[in-house]
């Protein structure tokens, strides 16, 4: 492959140095009928190209077909190096002077409005927090005025409760002191009486066994030595 | 591509012939040959189809860009990123100019991929052009931003004085085989892509119903792989200018 196309180069370049002498003249008289007017300009152009490939199929240069590597054709170059350097600056003047400013300037807009919107985004959420916070302030506020008095009508009720408690206790305790008094004295005469029948029945009993008339001090100090003698 | 070769007057399968340069308008200006060739119209084209993509889908200059906008954007962040990465802001002066070789070089080496059209990008000369433009624009500017100390590129710091004739002779040649190297590849890698489908296409055709699924189905991923490179080598060629417009620019060594 590498040995064909170098041979065939080698070929090519004589085609072509052929070519440029054959054709030069015949392209300059196209230039100049090309001047006169557009028909005639048309019919010199199928003219000459007609004679390019006489000339070719005279010298027996087959365009296509050689195998020569079109690359190489140097009467190629001054064509080709002339519409690149047009076009190539006219694209750069196109991308320089209108496409890049303006996708950029459509880029820069758009991030601005973009850090535009995150900073509207960001004070919002300041604002909301903000209002957040008073309205949690408030919350515990009230929570706390609430709880203060609940626990001041707690404490009034407990001393009003408590003092009406303690009345009421005061006067159980005097009723239980008064029925004290009360079952002792009961007692204190009951017990006078139980005295008394005892000595009485002690006289009689002395009487009835002794045939003696005991005094009633004389009982009643028998009855008193006897209580303490139980005791001990 | 087989169609190609029928009209193209029963040469066979030359696969060289779809590089060949038709001067559809003959012109001569000065004893200069500007013909319009089929070169130029796709230069055109390529011109016509960059600017549709990067000015028209901008006309609506939307908030939120549609999809055309979206590829215009994109591929103006993808080479900005690229110049500022590369050749640092200072670079940035050159975005336009890198730009625009991108994506011509994007848009001809894709519009070549298009069945019948001619890939302006598989010239040597159109690359060659290009490369010089970047060599000798970089060039430039590495002397007007440094003046004579831009010679100091040539002779690396820190290296032993016996040396440095040797290494300033080395580091000439590299300097210079810049545009050659860089031409070259773009034009090596175009030719040989498109050559390389067309004998397989030629494969299809030679071995026919039976046989010519086998080269059918390698061409398929061939043209895979050639889109890929085509993509690539546009990449390449624009990161190779910042590369060494940042040599110019800054001089880090």
């Amino acid at each position: 492959m590498v040995s064909d196309s170098g041979q065939s180069f080698g070929a090519g370049q004589i085609s072509g140095a052929e070519q440029l002498a054959g054709s030069g003249p015949t392209f300059i008289l196209a230039a100049s009928t090309n001047s006169h007017g557009d028909e005639d300009g048309s019919v010199s152009q199928n003219l000459i190209q007609s004679e390019d490939t006489e000339i070719s199929e005279a010298l027996g240069v087959d365009d296509h077909g050689s195998g020569g590597m079109p690359q190489f054709d140097f009467t190629t170059y001054s064509p080709q190096i002339v519409w690149l350097v047009i076009c190539f600056v006219v694209l750069y003047v196109l991308m320089a002077r209108i496409a890049l400013p303006r996708i950029g300037t459509v880029i820069e807009h758009r991030r601005d409005r973009i850090a535009n919107d995150l900073d509207a985004a960001a004070r919002l959420k300041e604002e909301t927090d903000e209002v957040i916070a008073a309205y949690e302030a408030e919350l515990a506020e009230a929570r706390g005025r609430a709880h203060q008095i609940a626990s001041e009508t707690r404490d009034k009720l407990e001393t009003e409760l408590g003092k009406e408690r303690m009345e009421t206790e005061a006067a159980l305790a005097k009723k239980t002191e008064a029925a004290e008094a009360r079952i002792a004295e009961t007692k204190a005469k009951a017990l006078a009486e139980v005295d008394q029948a005892a000595a009485d029945a002690a006289g009689d009993i002395v009487t009835a066994l002794t045939g003696l008339t005991a005094t009633k001090a004389e009982i009643d100090q028998a009855i008193v030595d006897a209580r303490s003698g139980d005791r001990a | 591509m087989a169609a190609e070769n029928a009209s193209g007057g029963g040469h066979g399968f030359d696969p060289m012939h779809q590089f060949e340069i038709q001067r559809i308008l003959p012109l001569n200006i000065g004893g200069l040959d500007v013909s319009f060739t089929n070169s130029a119209l796709f230069m055109v084209i390529v011109v016509i189809a960059v600017s549709l993509m990067t000015i028209a889908s901008m006309s609506g200059r939307a908030l939120v860009p549609g999809r055309m906008q979206s590829i215009a954007e994109l591929s103006y962040e993808f080479v900005a990123n690229m110049v500022r990465e590369n050749a640092g802001s200072a670079g940035m002066k050159f975005f336009p100019f890198v730009f625009t070789l991108f994506m011509f070089i994007l848009f001809a080496n894709m519009i070549g991929m298009i069945p019948f059209s001619f890939t302006v990008t598989s010239h040597i000369i159109v690359t060659f052009v290009l490369a010089l433009v970047v060599f000798v624009g970089v060039t430039i500017v590495g002397f007007i931003k440094h003046g004579a100390g831009f010679l100091r590129l040539f002779a690396p710091s820190g290296a032993p004085m016996v040396l440095m004739p040797l290494l300033i002779v080395i580091e000439v040649i590299s300097y210079l085989t810049r545009p050659v190297s860089l031409s070259v590849r773009l034009f090596a890698n175009m030719l040989a892509g498109h050559t390389m489908l067309k004998v397989f296409a030629s494969f299809v055709v030679m071995l026919g119903v039976w046989g010519g699924w086998l080269p059918l189905a390698a061409m398929v991923a061939f043209t895979g792989l050639e889109f890929l490179v085509a993509f690539l080598q546009a990449y390449v060629f624009a990161i190779l200018t910042c590369i060494y417009l940042n040599d110019a620019l800054h001089m880090h060594h």
